[in-house]
């Protein structure tokens, strides 16, 4: 809770210093002064400083995250409309990278220095050195130019159906989820390797289990907090860090609602939606703190 | 059996046949999403874009050639002290949502944007208009304090569009008008949708449905007109890319005139560009092909002064300013910078600007000018370049069309003060004979072209690309507008 408060008058500072208004954003170069300043009237943009921060916490905490300057539709509803696809597009990308990285990470570390281990460390090295749109302009001219299997970009909306919308966000989920897998096959595979190091495997395997036994009962359970951590992470970033591959496949994302909201200078749009990624991460982390004490049975009495 | 099978005979047949018939529905690819769609509250080109004749008509309109036609007036007259305009309107006009249009939602438009308290953002189009009557329901007069010679071409802007007082504060998300197309759905960030109005008073839209698309990166917009997923983009973000759907048959690439002059803008009441004959240096020091080559790649009409070369009043200033390094280096010479001078050079978002900016400061150096580059954001180059005249140099592309105005406005950002060229625009408001005003128009260029007000460079031109199959697409953009009245698919 302290966290959120002071996140909230950090966001509100940092953005109120930021020079150029709303207002004049809007109206242009041909504009008179006095209609500048009647427009600012109606936007409420000649309130003091502290009374609008009062206002738009106070706000937030009924539900109420106010009126966009430049759309003039509630926050609330922007950020909603926003979420349906950007809280499933990075879920979806997790997910890919789980699914990448789990087998990729297992396999090197059990197999470590030969061919398999050298080859995921090498992809793995590329994957994290490919900058995620230039991958993403290489994943639509393959698939949507030149095949034509999925489409460029956009989104139809939920509406069309369910595969309808998972098929427009594949290309998106593929080229974020590559740097995300190359990073967590990464970790897993060195948390594994040193859980494989220790003395109860060695136990395990003196009580007579086989190596994939050890591995399976023993080895992964403990190898998968520095991996749990990456992961909560990893979701914060990719709810967020979308931006660049929201605007490559131009899908109307949270990521491209900030970056329209800071160039129009609609700073109660960009003050909401940041304050929202802040308590989203927030509880990702509170979620991988559970998570830590289901696999770790010692955390749960700390708790 | 037999007749599951003839309902499937005939079922393929219905496919078949809507397979065949000429496509009614078209998305069209713009960058920037419209903050709002109510023309009459903001500057912002995408509102004009999308319901620009489209859903929103005025009394008048542009048409695509740049003249003033007729469009909710069906015609007017216009007293002989050219004080009092009388129009007299259409009939059988309604607005989207049935109700009847007449001339008390005329009166109740232009009132409210001429209103003290009004945040039209192009709010002088309606200076000088004294008040506003309705003797009849099919009839409006316009009372003039004195004779305006622009008054119906200033009609015709988007800002002066005719909207219902039963719907206007709605506009902003659900606009309802009286035009060729109903707004159906925005889905914001994404798509704005319209449907064609079945009710149109006029000849009625070809295409059923029009959707709007924004893609702001210009690499998206190449792979989305590549992929189908756009069939046009009328203003193309990436004149690099041209030359490829040039060679591509299924495209064709549309180039016209806008009204954007492109300007090196300059600060003439900061040292050291109060001296003209620096301006003047900085004029001979530009290389204009240079830059329309380099950062426009080939498309563009240099200029050499602030107005539209499609213009019939136009004249050709360019050798006012040719490109001469000698003469430049002498002019700085005798205005007493031999050694040059350090300035700033402030950069708006759009390429021609960075671009441009990045060939101009070379070709600067080269006669000893150090100019000092800054990106700026647009709402940073409103607040400091615009509003704070806290620059040296910048570029723009003054948009509006007919604003040779501005240089009539002392405190505006280039801070130009001639008080023979503001008596000449003061005259020339009032002058209402066309050709007498062509003249005017001509001498004004000559004033700022002769003064270096700024440097002069192109005419931004308007390269579009659009599936080679599509028709009816406004080449040339008189306002910034994609009227799509006239467009189909010709299959």
């Amino acid at each position: 809770m302290l966290t959120l408060l002071c996140a909230s008058v950090i966001i509100f500072l940092a953005l109120e210093v930021v020079p150029g208004d709303p207002a004049s954003v809007m109206l242009g170069v041909n504009a008179q002064p006095e209609t500048v300043a009647a427009l600012k009237q109606e936007l409420g943009l000649n309130v003091s400083k502290p009374k609008r921060y009062f206002n738009w916490v106070s706000g937030m905490l009924a539900g109420d995250f106010g009126v966009s300057y430049t759309y003039r539709t509630p926050v609330r509803d922007m950020i909603a409309d926003r979420m349906v696809i950007s809280f499933p597009l990075a879920l979806y990308a997790l997910l890919l990278s789980t699914l990448i990285a789990f087998p990729a990470g297992i396999i090197a570390a059990t197999r470590r220095g030969a061919v398999a281990d050298v080859s995921v460390m090498g992809t793995t090295q590329l994957g994290i050195a490919i900058p995620n749109f230039w991958f993403a302009m290489i994943l639509v001219s393959i698939f949507a130019i030149k095949l034509r299997w999925f489409s460029a970009g956009g989104f139809p909306g939920w509406e069309a159906g369910f595969l309808a919308g998972l098929k427009a966000l594949t290309l998106p989920a593929i080229a974020l989820a590559l740097p995300q897998a190359s990073i967590l096959a990464r970790v897993m595979r060195s948390s594994l390797l040193d859980t494989l190091g220790e003395d109860f495997i060695r136990t395990a395997r003196a009580k007579g289990l086989t190596a994939g036994q050890a591995l399976w009962h023993h080895a992964l359970r403990n190898a998968l907090i520095p991996v749990l951590t990456i992961i909560g992470l990893q979701f914060s970033f990719l709810l967020a860090g979308a931006i660049i591959v929201e605007n490559v496949f131009f899908l109307p994302g949270l990521g491209r609602l900030i970056f329209q909201g800071i160039t129009q200078r609609d700073l109660i749009v960009v003050e909401s939606v940041v304050m929202l990624l802040v308590f989203a991460v927030v509880m990702v982390t509170f979620l991988v703190d559970i998570a830590y004490a289901a696999v770790d049975p010692r955390l749960r009495r700390r708790m | 059996m037999f007749r599951r099978f003839s309902a499937l005979l005939l079922g393929l047949a219905i496919t078949a046949g809507t397979v065949q018939a000429a496509q009614t529905d078209i998305t069209i690819g713009m960058q920037l999403e419209p903050p709002n769609l109510d023309p009459t509250a903001g500057a912002a080109a995408a509102i004009d874009e999308v319901v620009y004749a489209n859903v929103f008509e005025g009394l008048t309109r542009f048409a695509s050639d740049g003249s003033v036609k007729p469009a909710l007036a069906e015609s007017w007259e216009i007293s002989d002290d050219g004080l009092t305009y009388t129009f007299t309107l259409q009939s059988g006009v309604t607005f989207h949502d049935g109700s009847t249009f007449n001339a008390e939602d005329v009166k109740f438009s232009l009132d409210r944007s001429r209103a003290e308290n009004s945040t039209n953002a192009q709010k002088q189009l309606f200076d000088g208009i004294e008040s506003i009557e309705v003797p009849d329901l099919q009839t409006v007069v316009i009372n003039l304090s004195a004779p305006n010679g622009a008054l119906l071409f200033n009609l015709a802007w988007g800002d002066a569009i005719v909207m219902s007082p039963d719907t206007f504060d709605k506009a902003k998300t659900e606009p309802v008008g009286t035009g060729p197309f109903k707004f159906s759905r925005w889905v914001q960030g994404d798509r704005i949708e319209l449907e064609k109005n079945p009710e149109y008073w006029g000849a009625s839209a070809k295409l059923e449905k029009v959707t709007f698309k924004f893609i702001s990166e210009p690499t998206a917009a190449f792979a989305a007109l590549m992929a189908g997923d756009v069939d046009a983009f009328p203003v193309y973000p990436a004149p690099e890319n041209l030359a490829q759907f040039e060679a591509d048959p299924r495209f064709s690439v549309v180039v016209g005139s806008t009204e954007g002059e492109t300007i090196l803008s300059t600060n003439n009441k900061q040292a050291p560009f109060d001296n003209k004959l620096v301006r003047q240096a900085v004029a001979h020091a530009i290389n204009r092909q240079e830059i329309i080559d380099g950062a426009m790649f080939g498309y563009g009409t240099p200029i050499g002064t602030h107005f539209a070369p499609h213009h019939p009043a136009y004249k050709d200033f360019t050798d006012n300013s040719s490109y001469d390094v000698d003469k430049a280096k002498e002019l700085l010479k005798e205005a007493g910078f031999e050694d040059g001078f350090k300035t700033t050079l402030k950069l708006p978002p759009p390429s021609y600007a960075r671009r441009g900016g990045e060939i101009i400061a070379a070709q600067l150096r080269q006669v000893g000018i150090e100019a000092e580059i800054s990106n700026l954001e647009w709402a940073q180059w409103l607040e400091q370049v615009f509003r704070g005249k806290d620059f040296g140099l910048t570029i723009v592309s003054h948009t509006e069309p007919m604003d040779i105005g501005i240089y009539a406005r002392p405190d505006y950002y280039f801070q130009y003060d001639n008080a023979d060229f503001q008596k000449l625009i003061s005259d020339l408001t009032l002058e209402t004979d066309e050709e007498k005003r062509n003249i005017m128009f001509q001498e004004a260029q000559e004033i700022i072209a002769a003064d270096y007000v700024n440097g002069y460079l192109f005419q931004l031109a308007k390269t579009g690309v659009a599936n080679a199959k599509i028709e009816g697409l406004w080449e040339n953009s008189p306002t910034q507008a994609n009227d799509m009245t006239e467009v189909f698919w010709n299959d």
